[in-house]
């Protein structure tokens, strides 16, 4: 579960990025996070990944408050979360099959586990006869299936993709998104953060709306509604 | 998931040090550069160590070859000058001593010519009575001089002093210079290997940031660096060890065949190889270890 409560993010420099954020996200929901271009996403993101610290207000994840989590404890609340990045961050070196491998060595998985796990996240996102391929000898979205498939190795509770969509066709971009509707209905909570409204209007999904580094909108057709209207 | 025993796990082992070796070769030239300093920082170490280690066996020798003769005033009788013996066993530094009867003196140094006849008509009583008396350092032969000349009875003293102190400080100065050029020579290894890791840390930057956003701890991300200082470290180490061997042996043969060096005591290779060669894979480990620990922390900021 994700609750921010009154957080705000003012960065070095002076930048207000977020001013008095409020939301909640259940286990299992799936949640689009939208809004233009520094309008706070991707602080978002961060905050939730723990890359930076909220300056004010208190941001828990998992059970993890993240306003006073320590660096010792911020591998175990990346565990929890899977992220997908949209220029999806394969390591080019390592075949498909070794990109999710290590994702699972990396948190201490033995061999067996690495065998048995691997393969079957493949074939759920449908490129288990792909898997000794390299990234670059990928289609993009094969390579966003991949870079869900590596989020989701390590059976995390909670899905965060940031523009996913964004280095894909409007074709590639639908299917994606019905393969993270797919995970969600496995019991994966997702949040996909995109600026996409067309594909964001294709699913009847909560939609959180964030402008100028607040909430503007929170519902069912929030997106749609918020930006018709203005 | 069982997350324990992480770093114990065969595969994870291999994957350490197939990294390592990847990155190793990845940035062959500052590879080499790594290896290239610690081995001649080692080297140098080595043979400055080496240099004392020689002198001070040198020193030994002359320790125990090196007399010092106290003679005694000629107006005491050979009983009275006997009765020093106790006054001169009591100082310090004074390791044993020998009465040497003024006959006996002159029995040694007509031995030494050939033709003693010409010594025939000089009396003994032209001698002193003397002790021979070895010191339990030849560091202190300094003040144990000034110590024996105080003693009563004692007319006069004879001691090497020059050669001792020119040994000393020649093994003094190989110990200091040894110390100020591995000093140094070290923190260049230092410097040299933290940046062939940190480069390899900056190709690899996003990749770094991928396995963190998976959750993985920071020893997990730093192990293959840190492999991969050890390696250049240790292989620096083995090549600097060989490469001492070889020159020791080709000096310590010059030494033995020269004319003029027969003074000095060269030790045998093989009588320090163990320690010299543990000495150079602890420092060529430790170099290793704490330059790539140094050059990896900048990028676990993630």
């Amino acid at each position: 579960m994700v609750r921010l409560t009154d957080v705000y993010k003012v960065y070095e420099n002076g930048a207000r990025a977020l001013k008095g954020i409020n939301f909640q996200i259940d286990d299992g929901e799936f949640v689009f996070l939208v809004g233009p271009s520094g309008s706070g996403k991707s602080t978002i993101i961060k905050l939730l990944t723990a890359e930076i610290p909220p300056t004010e207000g208190r941001v828990m994840v998992n059970g993890y408050n993240l306003g006073t989590i320590t660096p010792r404890q911020v591998p175990y609340l990346r565990r929890t979360i899977g992220v997908v990045f949209q220029d999806f961050r394969l390591i080019e070196k390592k075949t498909v099959y070794e990109n999710l491998a290590l994702a699972m060595r990396a948190v201490g998985a033995s061999s067996q586990e690495i065998k048995k796990r691997v393969p079957a996240m493949l074939e759920l996102v449908e490129l288990d006869r792909k898997m000794n391929r390299h990234p670059s000898e990928l289609s993009g979205g094969e390579q966003q299936r991949v870079a869900i498939a590596r989020a989701l190795v390590n059976n995390p509770g909670m899905i965060i993709a940031d523009e996913p969509t964004g280095n894909l066709d409007p074709a590639r971009s639908y299917d994606l998104m019905r393969l993270l509707e797919r995970i969600n209905e496995l019991g994966t909570t997702i949040l996909v953060v995109t600026h996409e409204k067309e594909l964001v209007n294709r699913f009847s999904k909560r939609v959180l709306a964030i402008e100028n580094g607040r909430i503007i909108s929170d519902g069912m057709d929030g997106y749609y509604r918020y930006y018709e209207n203005k | 998931m069982k997350t324990s025993n992480i770093f114990l796990r065969a595969s994870n082992v291999f994957y350490f040090l197939q990294e390592a070796v990847h990155n190793i070769f990845l940035h062959g030239l500052m590879s080499l550069a790594a290896v290239g300093v610690t081995m001649a920082c080692l080297l140098i170490m080595g043979s400055f160590t080496l240099v004392s280690m020689n002198l001070n066996a040198t020193l030994s020798d002359l320790e125990r070859e090196n007399v010092v003769i106290a003679y005694i005033d000629e107006t005491y009788s050979e009983e009275q000058a006997r009765a020093l013996e106790a006054d001169i066993m009591a100082l310090d530094n004074v390791e044993s001593c020998k009465f040497v009867t003024r006959e006996e003196a002159m029995e040694a140094f007509v031995s030494q010519y050939d033709d003693d006849s010409v010594f025939a008509s000089v009396p003994a009583s032209v001698l002193r009575d003397r002790f021979e008396i070895h010191l339990t350092e030849l560091e202190e032969m300094e003040s144990t001089v000034i110590a024996l000349k105080a003693v009563e009875g004692v007319a006069n003293v004879r001691a090497e002093l020059e050669i001792a102190q020119g040994f000393m400080a020649v093994r003094n100065m190989a110990g200091v210079v040894a110390i100020i050029l591995a000093v140094m020579l070290l923190l260049v290894s230092l410097f040299i290997i933290s940046n062939t890791i940190r480069l390899g840390a900056y190709t690899r930057r996003d990749e770094v940031a991928i396995i963190k956003m998976c959750g993985a701890k920071d020893s997990f991300i730093r192990c293959p660096f840190v492999a991969e200082g050890v390696i250049l470290g240790l292989v620096g180490a083995v090549i600097a060890f060989f490469i001492q061997w070889g020159v020791y042996n080709l000096v310590m043969r010059a030494i033995t065949k020269s004319d003029t060096m027969q003074l000095l005591t060269v030790i045998p290779f093989h009588n320090f190889a163990g320690r010299i060669l543990l000495i150079f894979l602890l420092v060529g480990l430790a170099v290793g270890a704490v330059g790539s620990s140094l050059a990896i922390n900048k990028f676990l900021k993630v």
